[in-house]
């Protein structure tokens, strides 16, 4: 049912950290994982150990240079999947009804049996979150692990998405960003979170941390506010064998 | 229209075995849910020590991992010329029978003819036992081309050192500072600890030439010249003494920097430690004054006071290390150029260390005694922790290298207190409480001890009565006196040249050694297929045991097919390669959750089966018949001491189930299966810190086994077996260096650290070759078992050379363009790619992404085989000859670990080519080739 | 975006299609019977063809009938539908024509409608798309209705009409063309945005999520040659509108209008290429590409 609702019960979305993904790529494979073998249709790979492998992904993790204005350049690691916009336009171009919206937690889903795979959907998402799978002919996206997030059959902690799960560094946060008490909203809140082309009027919930200021020690005055913890004890040569018996007495 | 119907609560999978990961050797558990008896889906075990629930990239793709197409079927015996991947299926009762015909004569006539050699895996105790029973002194697995430089710095300087061995107080520290690492072992572990001091706003520091990993979220980054680490460690060392800024308090109890060192210039043990009768190092008493030895009850050892005897001054340690490095030759502007890192930089960092470590100190209130016998109300740590892998020790300075980072963290106070760096169990242990190396070879019989261990001095070395090489890779030999993990780069080249001596088997488990594993990747392919003048191979017989279709499998005469790490019992043992984090003592094992669909063998099952047909002593009973049936009977009854076997979980004590300490017991794997495949005793909490001296720590790591007997001991800031090799040097003692190394032993077995430009630089022309080329570890592969995986090798399918801004832009590059790569010893055609977060003068690219043609059923046109390449080509295993006719190895010359990281280069823009070159014949596959298509969906 | 061959054929077909089925639907020409026959052959053989050709593009047309259910959001719903309806109601009124030499003019009239609508619903399939700034424009539905309206009436043998229309529909691609190539630079998306990552220096993008390739660049990523592509659009120009409006000049006009419906055809073949072609879509800047 393509056209959005009102609003949504919840926003249940990701927060992204760029300051502390590592660039490890273990979303990406913990969600091809978990999505090839549970939701809709395995995720399937072309020409696997071909000349031109190519297989659908529903997580990316790509990665950027920042040459900021002075200092070294910068590296951020930056994954990316579905972000389940508010206002999204991959829903409403769906002529079947297939893309739909979830009226209680915003998810963002697509009904593989209603599916003809035009592609239109995809064409409409700005952030690439949408793969055509190449045998299934059906459009595969980010399910936000709506089959692990209620599910039952798994331990309450494990309530969460695979690749929130799995990574390692805990740069991925899952949660409800129209509460805001939960974690997510106050990380958010505590750390500038930001939607990506806001410009395209997609409303995403998922928000991304940017990355913390870097490269401290560079910045001149810096050192000043430093030095006083390097003032030398002495400043005759022999004077540290001296200086060691008298900060020895005082042990 | 309304929404559909979704079940939000299908079935997840009937049923979750749980066992350990072996898509690298971080060893994480995993959960493997099964649907119809089939792997479905791998997760993290979140009860697990190593990664408690997280899974990385490979983790999660082992599934595509055990449905490889490139698995081995059944053994292999060599039809076509070696090289060629001709082969023959055969039995495994004819495969034993052949490696029986060529092993016994060996073993009753000449057993070190037998070269047994392992790469990647995790069974060193029981590997290392069955060579030891063959009798062969020719075993190492490959620590000596991976990072032996680290390990044997650690043990030396502190008992132990990061990784296996230690890691940071992830919980307690405020500043964590990163040398030289990509991805490391504790790959999973070490994400989760920067994702922790994150969370906490604590600050980590990346040194690194390269910005990207850990180093691209580090808040400061410092992108310095390969190989000049020393210097930087030292100049920080230079300033925080220049300030005062260490822990005396701490040096004095618990290091050797109160030791007196013998200052006769004259004397034969001058610059070895003062002794008592009992060989106890000797410290002046503040309380009393008194000469005394360092660790009696009430003793408070002297960093200020020297020792005057006979006319002759003995001073401590502390004085010749202060000494040392408050000389300005160390001070940041000094070092400045040749690091790449401004000496207002290097001053700040040095700035930032004093300032957290001594102003910010953490302190918890656990009451603990130390080995004096003082009691301590408080932990008091210092907050600064160091973690460092390759890109300090992979460098013919690194053990140097490593030595100065350890003392820098020891002068700070900041090992195994709150906040620094902590061991895991049985780590701290010290260099005195490993064995020694043993190569006494008896036909017929074992050898005389263990093959690898920790010398002493020139006496422990491993020469044969007429002084040359006992060993085939010339371990602890004057080339290399410290070589605790052997030199498996050095073992075919040695072999082909006859030097020390020829070999007639070389046995080999786990290791590509004809492509990603070797340097000088083509002259070792040649040296494998070169034949005498009779026209037989000059190595006449190779065994080989891998799992895959790999490319080395191209080059052995019998293949013996391992199973995938779901189809076999593995031990990872706390008798070599432990699990265990700084909080417990863990051991785990992995256990078949599928069986094998082909006709393949758990290598280790197949290694006691051969030990029992060559009637090896433990292998075989008197009756001939074998005493283990496989190696799950070999992990529950194989006792190394009484009480002790590979596995010290849920062992029969006087009453009942214990830990550590125990008789074996029968149902033993099934309690491991029980409780997630693996064991872990926890550190008591007055254990947990100041393990080396806390009494509470020693009686538990006897009870569990570790030793004997409490081994209290002293850091190290100065090592005194270098400095008794130096001695040789000199001329004194017995046993003594050849000429050509006196200098070198003299320069670089210096018992206090120092730093010495990179060897290579004395053999290749720095002008010629201006720039420093590196590899790096990409997080999704691993090695060259990647990239048969149909998942990974779609993130890892190519690697471009990456070149800095300044060199891009003088070489006119653009996005596409190839650069031809030259070093002293060869020239590689690779495409290129821009990278600015980078050192001026390095490029790099990821690490064994570049396949040999028609391995790894792949296609032939596979990405990684067309323009996929490998910086080995470049790396010779020797150092350009100086025309002195010696072979000189490309190696530290301490423990001779692989330079890999040494390498020179320049490079030239230059016409695309078809493909990256060098381009070598493809192989035959073994195997075929894989599916067009994948869409793994397992269903009940 | 890739320029599928199936979409390019079935939105220059149908157009024309759609188009000569307006000019039918109001009686220009009025021709009844074999000649009326003929010219509703090649309408729906165009119009039918390019459907029957975007049904090639589709993963699974057996679920095609769903495609009529989103009419209150989805422009390709609402195209779908005005197709179908546009055909069945210009069937009715083609059997008037051609067999009971009837001319229903309601009908037709609400046929050419119709057949508009569907040209219209077509543009504005692209038209929406707010990540491929090149098309979200106003000029897109106005130059697909000319091109529709203008090849139809060269269909139609409307001389006059086509000679009006075809120019304008020149106009309008050159127009388009030079908005076109400012529009992505006007929509405000950039890498900065894109990532967020503007306000501490410039973006890079450093290495892509895959080495291998993927369905979104093979789907949205296309780089059009700038050569290539100035000589294509002379191509389609003169092709598409400036070679049919020059045989429709000159004398003797029915001998070479076949030739202009020709050359008209080729020429929107190629500039609906570049339609797609040369339209960036924003996700190429994740991939540092445009
Ligand atoms: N240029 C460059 N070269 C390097 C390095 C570098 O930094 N730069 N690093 C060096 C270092 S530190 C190392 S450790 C080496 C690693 O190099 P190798 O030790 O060669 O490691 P791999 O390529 O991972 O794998 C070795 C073999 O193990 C096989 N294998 C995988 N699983 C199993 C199994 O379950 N059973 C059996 N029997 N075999 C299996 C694989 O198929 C493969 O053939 O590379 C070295 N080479
Ligand atoms: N994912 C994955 N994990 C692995 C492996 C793998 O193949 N894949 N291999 C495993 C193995 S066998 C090993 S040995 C470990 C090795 O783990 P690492 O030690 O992380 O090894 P490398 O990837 O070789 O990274 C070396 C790092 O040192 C940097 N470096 C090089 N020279 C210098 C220098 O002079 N100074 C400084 N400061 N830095 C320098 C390089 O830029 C690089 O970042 O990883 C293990 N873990
Ligand atoms: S990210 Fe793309 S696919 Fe996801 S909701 Fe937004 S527009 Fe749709
Ligand atoms: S591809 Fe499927 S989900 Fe996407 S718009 Fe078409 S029918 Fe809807
Ligand atoms: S939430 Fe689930 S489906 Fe979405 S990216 Fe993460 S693992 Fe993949
Ligand atoms: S798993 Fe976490 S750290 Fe790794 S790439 Fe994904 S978000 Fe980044
Ligand atoms: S780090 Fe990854 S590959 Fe290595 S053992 Fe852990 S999960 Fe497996
Ligand atoms: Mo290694």
């Amino acid at each position: 049912m393509t056209t959005l609702p009102d609003r949504t019960e919840r926003k249940l979305g990701l927060v992204i950290d760029l300051d502390t993904c590592v660039g490890c790529h273990a979303c990406v494979v913990s969600c091809k994982g978990w999505n090839t073998q549970n939701y809709g249709a395995p995720l399937s790979d072309q020409d696997p150990y071909g000349a031109d492998p190519s297989g659908t992904f529903l997580n990316r993790v790509h990665s950027y240079e920042v040459q900021p204005e002075a200092g070294a350049a910068q590296l951020v690691h930056f994954p990316k999947s579905c972000l389940h916009c508010d206002n999204a336009p991959c829903v409403t171009v769906c002529p079947t009804g297939a893309s739909y919206k979830r009226r209680e937690d915003g998810i963002v889903l697509v009904n593989e049996d209603a599916c003809i795979g035009c592609g239109l959907c995809a064409w409409a998402c700005p952030y690439g979150a949408r793969e055509m799978d190449m045998a299934a002919k059906v459009m595969k996206k980010c399910t936000l692990c709506v089959d692990r997030i209620y599910n039952e059959n798994l331990p309450e902690v494990d309530r969460v998405p695979a690749c929130v799960r799995t990574c390692p560094s805990n740069a991925r946060h899952f949660g409800d960003l129209s509460d805001p008490d939960s974690d997510v909203s106050q990380l958010v809140a505590a750390r500038g979170g930001m939607d990506l082309m806001p410009e395209q009027g997609t409303a995403p919930v998922n928000k991304y941390l940017p990355p913390r200021p870097k490269d401290r020690l560079d910045q001149t005055g810096e050192i000043d506010v430093l030095a006083p913890f390097l003032a030398p004890v002495t400043d005759q040569p022999k004077g540290f064998l001296g200086w060691l018996d008298k900060a020895l007495d005082r042990l | 229209m309304t929404q559909p119907h979704l079940d939000t609560s299908p079935p997840v999978s009937d049923e979750i075995r749980k066992t350990t990961c072996y898509m690298c050797a971080c060893r994480c558990g995993i959960n493997v849910h099964m649907k119809g008896g089939k792997v479905a889906y791998i997760e993290g075990n979140r009860d697990h020590p190593v990664n408690k629930g997280v899974l990385c990239a490979k983790g999660s793709a082992g599934i595509m991992q055990v449905n490889a197409p490139s698995r081995l079927r059944a053994p292999l015996k060599r039809v076509g010329p070696r090289g060629s991947g001709q082969f023959e299926e055969i039995s495994w009762d004819e495969a034993l029978t052949l490696a029986t015909s060529w092993l016994k004569p060996l073993r009753d006539t000449a057993p070190e003819k037998l070269a047994f050699f392992t790469g990647r895996d995790q069974s060193q105790s029981f590997t290392g036992w069955w060579a030891q029973q063959f009798g062969t002194p020719n075993f190492a697995a490959h620590g000596g081309f991976c990072s032996v430089n680290m390990a044997a710095a650690g043990i030396y300087t502190m008992g132990g050192a990061f990784w296996e061995f230690g890691q940071p107080d992830w919980d307690h520290t405020k500043l964590f500072i990163l040398f030289g690492v990509a991805e490391d072992h504790d790959s999973n572990p070490i994400k989760m600890g920067i994702g922790r001091i994150k969370a906490r706003g604590a600050r980590v520091v990346g040194v690194n030439p390269i910005r990207s990993g850990y180093n691209a979220v580090a808040d400061d980054w410092l992108g310095i010249t390969p190989g000049t680490d020393g210097l930087l460690i030292l100049s920080l060392v230079h300033e925080l003494l220049r300030a005062g800024k260490i822990d005396l308090d701490y040096l004095a109890r618990y290091t050797n920097a109160p030791v007196l060192v013998n200052g006769d210039p004259k004397s034969p043990e001058h610059g070895l430690f003062l002794r008592d009768e009992a060989g106890k190092p000797l410290v002046i008493d503040r309380v009393t004054g008194k000469l005394t030895p360092f660790d009696q009850p009430g003793v408070r050892p002297d960093l200020a006071a020297s020792h005057r005897h006979a006319g002759v001054t003995h001073r401590p340690v502390m004085h010749l290390l202060a000494e040392r490095y408050l000389d300005p030759q160390y001070a940041p502007e000094a070092v400045a150029e040749r690091t790449g890192i401004s000496a207002a930089k290097i001053r700040a960092l040095a700035a930032e260390i004093a300032h957290t470590a001594f102003d910010d100190p953490v302190i918890l209130h656990r009451e603990w005694t130390d080995f004096r016998g003082e009691t301590h109300q408080t932990m008091v740590g210092r907050p600064v922790a160091f973690h460092a892998m390759r890109g300090i020790s992979a460098h013919s300075n690194g053990f140097q290298t490593a030595r100065a980072l350890h003392v820098l963290q020891i002068l700070l106070g900041a090992v195994e207190t709150p906040g620094g760096m902590r061991f895991k169990p049985p780590y701290p242990k010290p260099a005195t409480a490993h064995p020694k190396p043993h190569c006494k070879v008896t036909p017929g019989a074992p050898l005389d001890g263990p093959h690898l261990g920790y010398v002493q001095g020139p006496d422990d070395l491993c020469l044969r009565d007429d002084g040359s090489p006992a060993r085939i890779d010339k371990a602890f030999t004057w080339d290399n006196p410290m070589s605790a993990h052997g030199l498996m780069h050095m073992v075919i080249s040695n072999a082909h040249a006859g030097d020390p001596y020829r070999i007639d088997t070389l046995f080999m488990y786990m290791a590509n050694m004809s492509w990603n594993s070797s340097m000088n990747t083509g002259g070792v392919m040649q040296m494998l297929t070169d034949t005498d003048e009779n026209g037989d191979y000059v190595i006449p017989r190779i065994i080989y045991s891998d799992a895959y279709s790999s490319e080395m499998v191209a080059y052995a005469d019998l293949i013996l097919p391992d199973t995938t790490y779901l189809e076999r019992h593995d031990c990872i043992s706390l008798l070599d390669r432990p699990i265990a984090e700084a909080d417990g003592a863990a051991d785990a094992i992995r256990w078949p959750v599928i069986e094998p669909d082909r006709d393949v063998r758990g290598f280790q099952s197949v290694l006691l089966d051969l030990g029992a047909r060559l009637g090896l002593p433990g292998m075989a009973q008197p009756d001939g018949s074998p005493t283990y049936a496989d190696y799950a009977d070999y992990m529950v009854n194989h006792q190394r001491k009484p009480g002790i076997g590979p596995l010290a979980g849920w062992r029969t004590g006087d009453k009942g189930l214990t830990h550590g300490r125990g008789g074996p017991n029968a149902a033993q794997l099934d309690q491991y299966i029980a409780n997630g495949g693996f064991f872990v005793a926890h550190v008591p909490e007055d254990a947990a810190y100041f393990k080396p001296w806390n009494r509470a720590y020693q009686d538990w790591a006897v009870g569990m086994g570790f030793y004997d007997s409490p081994q209290p001991y002293l850091f190290q800031l100065y090592v005194e077996p270098l400095r008794r090799f130096q001695l040789a040097a000199e001329g004194h003692g017995s046993r003594q260096p050849p000429d050509h190394l006196r200098e070198r032993i003299k320069t670089t077995l210096d018992p206090l650290p120092v730093w010495y430009a990179a060897l290579e630089d004395g053999h290749a022309d720095p002008e010629a070759f201006p720039i420093h080329a590196l590899t790096q570890r990409p997080m999704a592969m691993y090695h060259s078992w990647g990239t048969q995986n149909a998942w990974l090798r779609q993130i890892h399918g190519v690697n471009p050379l990456y070149v800095p801004t300044a060199l891009w832009r003088q070489h006119g590059f653009a996005d596409g363009d190839w650069a031809q790569v030259t070093s002293a010893h060869g020239v590689i055609t690779v495409p290129v790619a821009h990278m600015a977060a980078l050192n001026a003068n390095t490029v790099w690219t990821w690490n064994a992404i570049g396949k040999r043609k028609g391995a790894w059923a792949l296609d032939q046109k596979a990405p990684e085989a067309e323009k996929g390449f490998l910086l080995n080509h470049l790396i010779h295993e020797l150092l350009p000859p100086r025309g002195d006719g010696l072979r000189w190895s490309n190696s530290d010359p301490v423990t001779g670990q692989a330079a890999w990281f040494d390498l020179r280069v320049r490079i030239e823009k230059v016409a695309a080519p078809l493909r990256s070159q060098p381009a070598y014949p493809p192989i035959t596959s073994p195997v075929g080739q894989g599916p067009a298509t994948l869409a793994w969906k397992v269903e009940t | 975006m890739h320029p599928a061959p199936s979409i390019i054929a079935f939105t220059t077909l149908s157009g024309l299609g759609f188009g000569l089925m307006f000019w039918l639907g109001i009686g220009m020409p009025g021709s009844t019977g074999l000649v009326a026959f003929v010219f509703f052959a090649i309408a729906y053989a165009l119009a039918g063809g390019g459907l029957i050709a975007s049904a090639f593009h589709l993963g699974h047309p057996e679920r095609g009938l769903l495609a009529f259910t989103q009419w209150r959001s989805s422009w390709l719903s609402r195209e779908a539908i005005c197709a179908v309806v546009t055909l069945a109601v210009m069937a009715a009124y083609a059997i008037g024509r051609v067999f009971l030499a009837a001319d229903w003019v309601p009908l037709g009239w609400l046929g050419a409608v119709l057949a508009v609508g569907t040209v219209f619903t077509t543009s504005m399939i692209y038209t929406q798309m707010k990540t491929v700034p090149r098309w979200r424009s106003l000029l897109t539905p106005a130059l697909f209705l000319s091109l529709s309206l203008g090849g139809g009436a060269l269909l139609a043998g409307q001389v006059s009409w086509a000679l009006i229309l075809l120019p304008l529909a020149g106009m309008l691609q050159l127009a388009w063309w030079w908005q076109g190539d400012r529009a992505f630079a006007a929509s405000g998306t950039t890498m900065a945005s894109a990532t967020g990552l503007g306000g501490i220096g410039s973006v890079r993008a450093f290495e892509p999520p895959h080495t291998g390739p993927n369905y979104l660049l093979r789907e949205m990523v296309h780089v059009v040659g700038r050569k290539h592509a100035i000589k294509l659009r002379m191509i389609a120009l003169l092709l598409g509108y400036v070679l049919p409006v020059a045989l429709l000049v000159l004398p003797f006009a029915h001998v070479f209008g076949l030739l202009a419906v020709i050359s008209h055809i080729a020429g929107i073949l190629a500039s609906r290429w570049l339609f797609f072609a040369e339209a960036e879509h924003v996700v190429g800047l994740y991939y540092g590409k445009r």
